[in-house]
């Protein structure tokens, strides 16, 4: 089993964290994963910044963007990973658009993401379809790619992902981009049950969820909920990363509940 | 109406390497109604009827086929021919298109369409024929290019869409598709995406290209009925590439026809302020398809420059990055100078004033034409009219208006 996989233990909800790596500052952000880890969280996602992030709202299009000018790139994000894995034992999963990785290779990325100690891939713009050359890349490297369904998925398109995505399944709660959101639709319960019976693997909540209460929602249908916006918020409002901390362990109290 | 002489792209909405659909999931399930839809519409005799109908009575078409003798004799060389998309209504080549796909999504019960726009063209078009199907239109465009082309931000406004200016990024382009992606994937359920150019995700490069190759299927019967003969050469800027295209797809298989793409080469290639794709670019995934990209060794996508808004693009469409690694077309790149040249060239010899876009391929075909003989035919796309270009030109060479 993966570590990722390894993650998803009865009687526990997953945690998963995103930070856009280098946001707003290489140091913060190895600071900030620390936060994370010792806060409860069971997965880090590490966002490699990217020109043109069309899946990301406000939040992380400018954490992007201000990583950008700071100068980090996909080696920068590789340096990050590689620290955090000897500073922390979460498993760490990179969030990145498909051309980063192209660009970089798709064999090249992979090999050296393994040896930095990454354990998965989430790309946004990559469907399935498209995703034979890098998937098998990640296999031979041990890198799980997890794939994403929505609740525009039809039940094709569901069993399609259910088959393909490794280590578990990232729901998109909403249609729309990422960002923390006041409410969560009405229709989350049945979007997670539609995919629950087509499949065993582990089905963690993302996009929009920014509070405990939307949380503890989340975990009474889910394996795990994803928190990404909310936080680089909170370390944009706050550089001691208080306001993270509790934040965070206001979150892993509602999942444990 | 659609050329189909070659079955491209591939059911997976590939030209070669190129192409694909490189799209966040909740776009996946509407691409797939897109196609079919399309395939359906295709299909029904009714629907090309009223393209058809609606291209004669509402857009002009066909555009005529001008032998311009002025040019051809100060290019001194061969006759040079002008198809002049700068006639159609709106005045440029981009009203095939939104008139073609606002049909399409007019019969997929779809009230709310959603654009982007660069120069401005396609937002007009698509403003245009939202107008005259009685829909919603709401329009993407960089502030930058708001700013370059306030003329056009004015008539779309006129013809009763929503201007939404776009702020990040390069504040151009690229920047005004990501924002009308962002706003399709939110609004996914009720909105159709009018994309403009032969980009973008499958189907849309197949989609654009389809109702821009009458472009290319009027040419060839124009050329026919008065040399009886195919045309030596066809030339056609390219930004997206979606004149091109269209100009070129319907001669695919007639192997003696030359085709020439003309990217934008700006300040100079050498400069880095260009947006010459196809001759600089290496292959990457923007937008939902991959094709040649201009991108730094990160895989970053550039911000481009060119003083025609209309090419200011980093991308292209992946049926061309197809035509170049096959050599069916050949690429060039003219500067924002030479484009002024070709620009200034058309006005005087032939009393038209072209779209910067085209004057692109006004200037490499009076190049071109230089070296051949007066049996030889260059068909040219003028792709569209210059008014919207007025204001540039004008600062460029140091008038005030």
């Amino acid at each position: 089993m993966s570590r990722v996989a390894s993650v998803f233990q009865p009687g526990r909800k997953a945690l998963i964290a995103y930070l856009t790596a280098g946001y707003p500052s290489r140091e913060a952000t190895v600071e900030a994963a620390a936060v994370l880890a010792a806060g409860g969280c069971d997965i880090i996602e590490l966002g490699i910044p990217f020109s043109d992030p069309l899946a990301d709202g406000a939040t992380i299009q400018k954490a992007s963007y201000q990583a950008l000018q700071g100068g980090i790139t996909p080696q920068d994000c590789l340096e990050i990973a590689r620290r955090l894995r000897r500073e922390i034992a979460t498993p760490l999963v990179f969030m990145s658009y498909y051309n980063p990785i192209l660009s970089f290779g798709t064999e090249a990325f992979c090999r050296a993401a393994a040896r930095a100690g990454v354990d998965g891939l989430i790309i946004p713009d990559l469907p399935p379809e498209e995703g034979e050359e890098l998937g098998a890349s990640a296999r031979k490297h041990g890198l799980d790619l997890i794939y994403l369904l929505t609740p525009t998925s039809t039940e094709a398109r569901i069993a399609l992902v259910a088959e393909k995505s490794q280590g578990f399944i990232y729901l998109v709660s909403l249609t729309g981009v990422t960002g923390a959101r006041q409410t969560l639709p009405a229709e989350l319960e049945d979007f997670v049950r539609r995919v629950r019976g087509k499949t065993a693997k582990p089905l963690c909540v993302g996009f929009g969820v920014s509070n405990p209460e939307q949380a503890a929602r989340v975990a009474q249908v889910a394996d795990g909920v994803i928190v990404g916006s909310r936080l680089l918020e909170l370390i944009t409002e706050d550089s001691s990363l208080a306001a993270l901390k509790s934040a965070v362990s206001g979150l892993r109290q509602a999942l444990n509940k | 109406m659609p050329a189909k002489n070659i079955k491209l792209p591939n059911e997976r909405g590939y030209f070669g390497q190129f192409g694909g659909k490189f799209v966040p999931e909740t776009l996946m399930p509407a691409l797939a109604e897109l196609e079919q839809a399309y395939r359906e519409a295709q299909a029904e005799p009714e629907f090309q009827q009223e393209f058809l109908r609606l291209c004669r009575d509402y857009i002009g078409r066909p555009t005529p086929l001008y032998p311009a003798p002025r040019l051809s004799a100060r290019s001194g060389g061969a006759t040079i021919l002008l198809k002049r998309e700068d006639l159609a209504h709106t005045g440029a080549h981009k009203i095939n298109n939104a008139l073609g796909q606002g049909l399409l999504a007019k019969r997929m019960g779809k009230s709310r369409i959603i654009a982007e726009t660069g120069a401005g063209q396609h937002g007009v078009a698509a403003a245009t024929a939202c107008a005259m199907l009685d829909l919603e239109c709401i329009v993407y465009m960089g502030e930058e290019d708001i700013r370059r082309q306030s003329s056009n931000v004015f008539r779309m406004k006129l013809l009763g869409a929503e201007v939404r200016p776009v702020g990040s990024g390069s504040r151009t382009l690229k920047d005004a598709i990501n924002e009308a992606i962002r706003d399709w994937v939110t609004n996914v359920e009720d909105t159709y995406y009018l994309l403009g150019s032969v980009v973008g995700p499958h189907p849309y490069p197949m989609i654009a290209r389809d109702f821009q190759a009458i472009i290319g299927g009027e040419t060839k019967e124009q050329v026919a009925a008065t040399y009886h003969r195919l045309p030596d050469y066809l030339v056609a800027c390219v930004g997206g590439g979606s004149n091109a295209i269209g100009l070129f797809h319907p001669f695919f298989d007639d192997k003696e026809v030359k085709f020439i793409g003309v990217e934008a080469a700006g300040q100079g290639l050498k400069t880095g302020h260009h947006s010459a794709s196809l001759v600089t670019g290496r292959t990457g995934v923007l937008h939902g398809t991959r094709s040649q990209l201009l991108q730094d060794s990160d895989g970053q996508i550039l911000e481009t420059h060119s003083l025609a808004p209309g090419l200011d693009y980093p991308g292209v469409g992946p049926e061309h990055s197809y035509y170049q690694e096959t050599g069916r077309a050949s690429y060039v790149a003219v500067t924002d100078e030479q484009a002024l040249e070709g620009f200034q060239l058309l006005c005087h010899t032939e009393g038209i004033i072209p779209a910067l876009e085209s004057a692109h391929a006004i200037y490499y075909a009076a190049q071109l034409a230089a070296g051949l003989t007066p049996e030889q035919l260059i068909v040219v796309n003028l792709s569209g009219r210059g008014d919207k270009d007025l204001d540039i030109v004008a600062k460029r060479i140091g008038v005030e208006l």
